[in-house]
């Protein structure tokens, strides 16, 4: 029963509680057992009881539309009297006296938390080894990461570890790590999903979004993430309800495929570049129209968010100073030090690299040729993605340049890690949404397909990359690849 | 040749704490020396993932006072954050406005206003130590009860050129505020408080000499005497050939001194950028002009009418005016006799009122109501008491309370009038008392009637009205 209750995806397990064929407890107990038994360093902390069920009396469905299928959750995100430490030495133990508004709304839904994911420290990184508690594996191969900075909470889905999980994403942290783990990923447009609670990185560009086994989950978890918070005054209410997704194929769909980010300068393996190109086939075998367009500053955007997102950290994780939470090396000299003791001690490599940068950036003299600047690159890259959307439905890229590398391969170099993020930066830049799907395997390793849309364009990114999925027909499980003996459907 | 004399060019930042229910960015309400740390939240300590959300009511106030001080509103203005490590700045930095605030521009009597905008306030901090001050402190507490208030901070522009001017002017500022009642303008429990930029020119020139910053001048009298004694300083800086240095000065209110703040704690890059988490603040015209229909009467315009349609002199007008609780109580005690009680002879008791009572009180709050200060003055104008015995009266009811009437006919302080006939009896005496003087009188020297009224004054008790004795003075030596 338990290995046929790993093999429905969550929509499914939400389906068959409320049908009455499956008891939300076992459930629970059953990802609840297997995240503790994680061996891939995925979870922070794993639940130790079963939360209660939805109120009786009311039909499951209304009183709890997610069914009681438990929720992954990244570790950045507050989660009342439960640690939250966004993968850092310097909130070891932290739990919060609050719970993010996104974590409540799904648990109200009928979401409840399952355990919090590992990820890079303060979401800073693209393959979880700049976590404070040590590098998450990929399911695919455990001597590779699961990219960064949601690792954990990808990690956690592709091995079924949980039925689903939520993440971060600022620069691609939830588009590249679902990419790397064979599993979807989507970062809704800025505003959509309330920030009240998610331990802030870069606050102009963070954005939860979901990570799942298929687009359905997808867009289910979405469904009841979205909407206006009072307490986020950048959050707004989402125009629409979000859908399921239904639509098979893509007529009348116009895929523009930007030569900026694909092209040669994009440094995209070989391997990606095929998967690419056939699941391109297989989206006009749909009905799609796939055409270049141009988004000329995109090369630009890697360059901006390296300035714009390590200011807006160094400003957000200055509150971490050993006054009030969280770790404290207090020498008795005086308050200076016990400042830059804490946050020596605190801080990963990766953090205190981002904070130098985002505090040069800002300094008095140099505001203008590095902020000032990457502001008006923003500016055009959002303008880039406008002039593209009136001749486009979407802007299509492969999520990451890379599959799944391994364990220490870029450590020694911070550059060529944050080229990584070459396809998922000009998005959050300009504030839009973007989905990454699974296109297939490159040697083994999942590739990962991205579709981007207009502000708010969440309905039909999701409807198209449904219709893709079905196409695609990818197995999202490393299990049944590696043993493709074992446990069938 | 004489030295060079120098002119004072003064301009003054202040920063008021609003009067709103709750805090700039969240929830809490106000502190009002309550335990510590009790009006605190996850948002005012800064904790991890909490966001600000702007205090509606705060603009509101910002924009009040904006409009009363004449400023240009902008339509979007934007929130900064600086940035700076301070135990009392839970997030590491301050949400503050920076290069778009909400007001610029106006003017406040002659001074003009450079620009008012919106901040939240830092906890408080209490330092273990003889300075009072964190360096060399055994231990230092936070209280985060303040941390987070509206603040709004209003800068002039160079306009002030003297001490008494700086303290004149921000008199009048608090009165303004205080009837726009956005705040409580308390300069000791510090929800106003002023800085000085201070710097000298030779007189006569347009130059601007280098400037200091004076803080902590947390009174009126403070404020005053630390500008003079900055003055001073650069003045005597100048006179001996040297350069005033641009700095940070602390004043100290027991030695009455300026001490330089250390220079690392001035070495700040703020590092300004807008603050992510807000969204720019747009003032509707909706907004501005509810703000604009909840002005009351400002001081200035109070002024202004109490000469225009009162007919008081122009120094008595904004003597009572500039002082909102003066000129609440002039009016109130001038509807109070409902009868034609004269507003130059009422504005003409304020002052002794205040003599009494002290001049930091407010006198709604001492036991002289408007009503029986009317009932004083009428019996004055009536002749029914002198203005010598009305003196005592007033004395009396400061510190008793109760009815002038009652006062004057309990005490037999009632004026002594020709009437009575025992007036002319005493002048007659005191004519024979002093043959000399009266002759002097006779003869045309209205000087030497100085002692014939005192003997007069004497024998009455200060109850004889003077005008009356002169009078009944003249008529006995046939002066008519
Ligand atoms: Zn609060």
């Amino acid at each position: 029963m338990s290995d046929e209750i790993v093999e429905l995806t969550a929509s499914q397990a939400a389906a068959a509680v409320h049908a009455g064929e499956l008891d939300p407890g076992e459930l629970f107990e059953t990802y609840r057992a297997r995240a503790a038994a994680d061996t891939l360093n995925a979870y922070l902390w794993v639940s130790d009881r079963t939360p209660a069920g939805p109120p009786a009396g009311e039909p499951a469905a209304t009183s709890s539309p997610l069914g009681g299928v438990p929720l992954a959750v990244k570790d950045l995100f507050c989660t009342e009297g439960v640690p939250s430490q966004a993968g850092s030495r310097i909130l070891e133990g932290y739990r919060p006296p609050y719970s993010a508004t996104v974590v409540r709304r799904l648990a109200q839904a009928g979401a409840p938390l399952l355990g919090k994911t590992n990820q890079d420290e303060f979401a800073m990184g693209s393959s979880n080894e700049n976590s404070g508690f040590g590098p998450v594996r990929n399911p695919w191969d455990e001597t590779r990461v699961p990219g960064g900075s949601s690792g954990g909470s990808a990690a956690a889905v592709a091995a079924g570890l949980a039925p689903w999980a939520i993440g971060t994403d600022t620069g691609g942290s939830v588009r590249q790590p679902a990419a790397l783990c064979g599993i979807v990923g989507l970062k809704p447009t800025y505003g959509a999903c309330s920030r009240f609670g998610m331990i802030a990185f870069a606050s102009s560009l963070d954005q939860a979004g979901p990570l799942t086994r298929d687009v359905t989950d997808a867009a289910l978890l979405l469904r009841h993430m979205v909407g206006r918070d009072p307490r986020d005054s950048t959050s707004l209410e989402f125009p629409e309800p979000i859908e399921l997704p239904t639509r098979e194929d893509l007529r009348g769909i116009r895929l523009g495929v930007p030569d900026e980010l694909v092209g040669e300068g994009g440094g995209v393996q070989d391997g990606v570049r095929r998967s690419f190109e056939q699941t391109l086939e297989l989206a006009r075998g749909l009905g799609a129209t796939v055409e270049p367009c141009r988004l000329p500053h995109a090369p630009h955007a890697l360059s901006a968010y390296y300035l714009i997102a390590p200011a807006e950290a160094s400003a957000n994780l200055a509150r971490f100073d050993g006054v009030r939470y969280g770790l404290r090396v207090d020498s008795g000299a005086d308050l200076v030090s016990m400042y830059s003791r804490t946050r020596a001690a605190g801080f990963g490599p990766e953090v205190k690299r981002r904070i130098m940068l985002g505090t040069y950036a800002l300094s008095s003299g140099y505001y203008d040729a590095y902020y000032g600047t990457a502001l008006r690159v923003r500016t055009k890259i959002a303008e880039d993605f406008r002039t593209a959307f009136q001749s486009f439905d979407f802007v299509v890229t492969p999520t990451s340049p890379w599959t799944a590398f391994e364990l220490g391969a870029k450590l020694e170099d911070p550059l060529a890690m944050y080229l990584n993020d070459f396809c998922t930066v000009p998005m959050p830049l300009a504030g839009i949404p973007a989905i990454s799907i699974p296109s297939g395997l490159s040697e083994g390793l999942p590739v990962g397909f991205q579709l981007a849309g207009p502000a708010f364009s969440e309905n039909r990114l999701l409807a198209a990359a449904y219709a893709l999925e079905r196409a695609i027909g990818f197995d999202s499980s490393p299990a049944r690849r590696r043993d493709p003996g074992g446990s069938t459907p | 040749m004489n030295a060079t004399e120098y002119e004072p060019v003064i301009g003054l930042e202040i920063h008021v704490q609003l009067k709103t229910r709750t805090k700039m960015f969240c929830g809490c309400e106000l502190s009002f020396g309550e335990e510590p740390n009790v009006h605190t939240c996850p948002v005012c300590l800064g904790l991890p993932g909490t966001l600000p959300v702007l205090n509606a009511r705060a603009v509101h106030f910002g924009l009040m006072i904006g409009l009363a001080l004449g400023c240009e509103i902008a339509g979007r203005s934007q929130f900064h954050r600086k940035n700076y490590f301070y135990p009392d700045l839970p997030k590491g930095y301050q949400i503050s406005q920076y290069d778009v605030p909400l007001c610029t521009g106006g003017h406040l009597g002659d001074v003009r206003i450079h620009r008012v905008h919106l901040e939240e306030d830092a906890a408080k901090l209490v330092h273990a130590s003889a300075s009072g001050r964190i360096h060399g402190a055994e231990r230092s507490a936070v209280d985060f009860n303040r941390g987070g208030t509206p603040l709004v901070e209003i800068v002039t522009e160079p306009d002030v050129h003297s001490a008494e001017e700086a303290r004149d002017w921000l008199g009048l500022l608090r009165s303004t505020l205080r009837v726009l009642g956005v705040s409580d303008v308390n300069m000791d429990e510090g929800s106003l408080r002023c800085d000085a930029n201070v710097s000298v020119r030779p007189a006569g020139s347009s130059g601007l000499g280098t400037k200091t910053e004076l803080k902590n001048m947390n009174s009126f009298r403070f404020l005053a005497q630390g500008i003079n004694a900055e003055v001073e300083r650069q003045v005597g800086l100048l006179r001996a050939g040297e350069q005033v240095v641009q700095e940070t000065l602390h004043f100290d209110p027991r030695s009455g001194l300026l001490t330089a703040l250390r220079s690392k704690e001035e070495a700040h890059d703020y590092r300004y950028f807008p603050e992510p988490d807000l969204v720019p603040l747009v003032a509707t015209p909706e907004m501005v002009e509810a703000a604009r229909a909840a002005l009351p009467e400002l001081p200035a315009a109070r002024a202004q009418r109490f000469e225009r349609e009162l007919g008081l002199p122009a120094d008595r007008a904004h003597e009572l005016a500039f002082r909102t609780e003066l000129a609440d109580y002039f009016e109130q005690a001038l509807a109070a006799d409902g009868s034609d009680l004269d507003p130059i002879a009422l504005a003409n008791w304020i002052p002794p009122l205040i003599e009494r009572i002290g001049s930091d009180t407010d006198p709604a709050q001492s036991l002289v109501s408007p009503a029986s200060l009317a009932g004083l003055v009428k019996l004055v104008s009536a002749r029914q008491v002198s203005t010598t015995a009305a003196r005592d009266v007033l004395t009396r009811l400061v510190a008793e309370g109760g009815d002038p009437a009652a006062i004057v006919e309990q005490e037999g302080l009632g004026a002594i009038s020709d009437a009575d006939g025992g007036l002319a009896e005493i002048v007659a005496a005191a004519l024979a008392a002093d043959p000399d003087a009266a002759d002097k009188v006779r003869a045309g020297n209205m000087k030497a009637i100085g002692p014939l009224v005192g003997y007069v004054m004497r024998e009455t008790k200060g109850r004889a009205d003077g005008g009356e004795v002169t009078r009944l003075i003249r008529e006995q030596l046939g002066l008519g």
